[in-house]
């Protein structure tokens, strides 16, 4: 469904990834794994396309989607829930999601908000408030919601569990994996290994801008260089 | 009512009628600001264009021998906002969209560049002098007493209020409640996030554009019958008077920028008739200076808070 191959991306003279590759296949759930820095975020946000990739090459259902602009491949069956979340804090919990299904129909939008505040009713509590004075959690739920409502076949998140309280991360990971059922392929950045490689099919480890290891998640979440490095021995 | 009174309250109505057209032109400079953190110094000119085409389609309607008031201002609005518009969407795309990532000095004198262009532009095309048309609309009401110092409200100045008060609630509809707002509204706070979500911000920020040019195509119509004179250099002196009211109100706020134009209008008015009519330009940029100091986010702007 995805594949990059031998990816370099800069930031400016810095080289973020040194020739990455990596595949994720239709409904699968694959996690990247990787300390603070090693450049997982810069990954996922190569395949969007911002930054653009300098080498290599990014395929999404067979098109190379490498040099094209960020909106465009944005709009071709992806959907991303950003580092630090990203909600339009200035709007409201029905504007933010209005802002997802941007592109899509009317009955689509109505059939897709359905879904989205089933899956996190809290939503539905706070649908008229302002997304600013909302908990971190509320944001995070916001920030999928609204990535659902493009009707992605592939969900890129990056860091959900980021700064939330155990009960909420394990909300959110219960929805990941829900989503897989419904049969959305889904691609996980963490740094929260243990949960994420518990969940995953398949886990890639990044050091220092290299894949460094790929296997089952079960196998990662037993290999044990990997329980060393990020799973706290 | 005591003459003094009735001399105040007059002096409060055409204080809010320039107020109301200073405001729409601000409003183009808030928008611009908001989405790109840029001041786009050319915005005054579009004004200009806005009066001369005003001026330039009633005489050409009045030569073809139509003078029915309705069908002449509908059609003169209706093009300058046309021609206004373009002309926004082309100094979107010649003087900002090319240099959009680099420095904010080098967009702020591309800014510039094009508008002494257009002023000197206009200057060609239409010459530098003063062109006089004769008022359209005259008359008023008498609100109260009698005699020269009656208080009147005239139908011009009627036609401005409603004409700002119905752009003004347009785009209040606009940008709080239509698809393209929204995305106006996102792209003002994360534009990247927004591109993330498939919206060709591109396209937004050249909307934004427009509609600011537009507006001021509006206040450039309204004033250019108000006072029936125009010339190259109007623009100058209104776009910073109207730079000056969206600082005041807060820059990036629409509210903030309507606020702004009303309070300038006001305050330049009054200095004009109580104390000098050569001091109402002093006063006003003392205005921004003191906002600048002291309270640089403006009446209704804020300062940005992150929350991480």
């Amino acid at each position: 469904m995805l594949k990059l191959s031998d990816i370099q991306t800069f930031y400016g003279p810095i080289q973020a990834l040194k020739g990455v590759s990596l595949e994720v296949n239709q409904g699968e759930i694959v996690t990247l794994i990787g300390a603070n820095g090693a450049g997982k975020s810069t990954l996922l946000m190569t395949i969007c396309g911002d930054p653009q990739a300098r080498e290599g090459q990014v395929v999404f259902e067979g098109r190379d989607i490498t040099q094209a602009p960020t909106a465009q491949i944005m709009r071709s069956g992806l959907a991303v829930v950003p580092e630090g979340r990203r909600v339009f804090t200035g709007m409201t919990v029905e504007e933010n999601l209005a802002m997802g299904a941007f592109f899509q129909t009317p009955e689509e939008t109505e059939r897709l908000l359905d879904h989205v505040l089933k899956l996190f009713p809290r939503l539905k509590e706070r649908y008229t408030q302002r997304a600013g004075t909302m908990s971190g959690g509320e944001q995070q739920m916001l920030a999928i919601g609204r990535a659902l409502m493009s009707q992605p076949r592939l969900l890129l998140l990056d860091e959900p569990s980021l700064g939330l309280a155990p009960i909420i991360i394990a909300q959110i990971f219960e929805i990941i994996e829900q989503l897989r059922e419904e049969g959305t392929t889904i691609f996980l950045v963490e740094q929260n290994a243990h949960r994420a490689l518990s969940i995953a099919d398949r886990g890639y480890v990044l050091e220092h801008g290299h894949i460094v290891m790929q296997d089952t998640g079960e196998a990662l979440l037993n290999d044990d260089n990997v329980r060393r490095a990020y799973l706290g021995g | 009512m005591s003459e003094s009174l009735l001399y105040f309250f007059q002096q409060v109505i055409n204080g809010l009628t320039v107020g109301s057209t200073y405001a729409l032109i601000a409003i183009g400079y808030t928008m611009v600001y908001g989405i790109i953190g840029m001041i786009n110094f050319a915005h005054g000119e579009i004004y200009m264009i806005g009066t001369y085409v005003t001026f330039i389609v009633v005489t050409a309607l009045a030569s073809m021998g139509i003078e029915f008031l309705p069908v002449v201002l509908v059609t003169a609005l209706a093009i300058s906002m046309l021609v206004a518009g373009s002309y926004g969407y082309a100094i979107e795309r010649v003087a900002y969209r090319p240099v959009r990532g680099s420095k904010r000095l080098i967009a702020l004198i591309s800014a510039i560049g094009m508008s002494i262009f257009l002023q000197n532009y206009m200057r060609l095309a239409q010459g530098p002098r003063d062109l006089a048309m004769p008022g359209l609309i005259s008359g008023g009401w008498d609100l109260s007493g009698e005699g020269p110092l009656a208080l009147s409200l005239s139908y011009m100045q009627a036609i401005i209020f409603i004409a700002t008060l119905v752009s003004m609630g347009a785009l209040t509809w606009f940008i709080s409640r239509s698809r393209t707002g929204r995305a106006c509204r996102a792209c003002a706070q994360d534009q990247g996030m927004t591109s993330l979500l498939g919206i060709n911000t591109n396209k937004v920020i050249a909307i934004t554009f427009v509609i600011g040019a537009m507006l001021a195509a509006v206040a450039g119509f309204l004033l250019g019958l108000y006072y029936g004179v125009v010339n190259p250099m109007i623009g100058f002196i209104a776009g910073l008077k109207a730079f000056t009211a969206a600082v005041l109100g807060g820059i990036g706020s629409i509210p903030g920028a309507m606020l702004g134009g009303l309070i300038l209008g006001v305050t330049e008015n009054m200095t004009a008739a109580y104390f000098s009519t050569e001091y109402k330009d002093v006063v006003a940029f003392t205005l921004l200076c003191l906002i600048l100091l002291f309270k640089p986010s403006g009446i209704l702007g804020k300062p940005e808070v992150e929350k991480i």
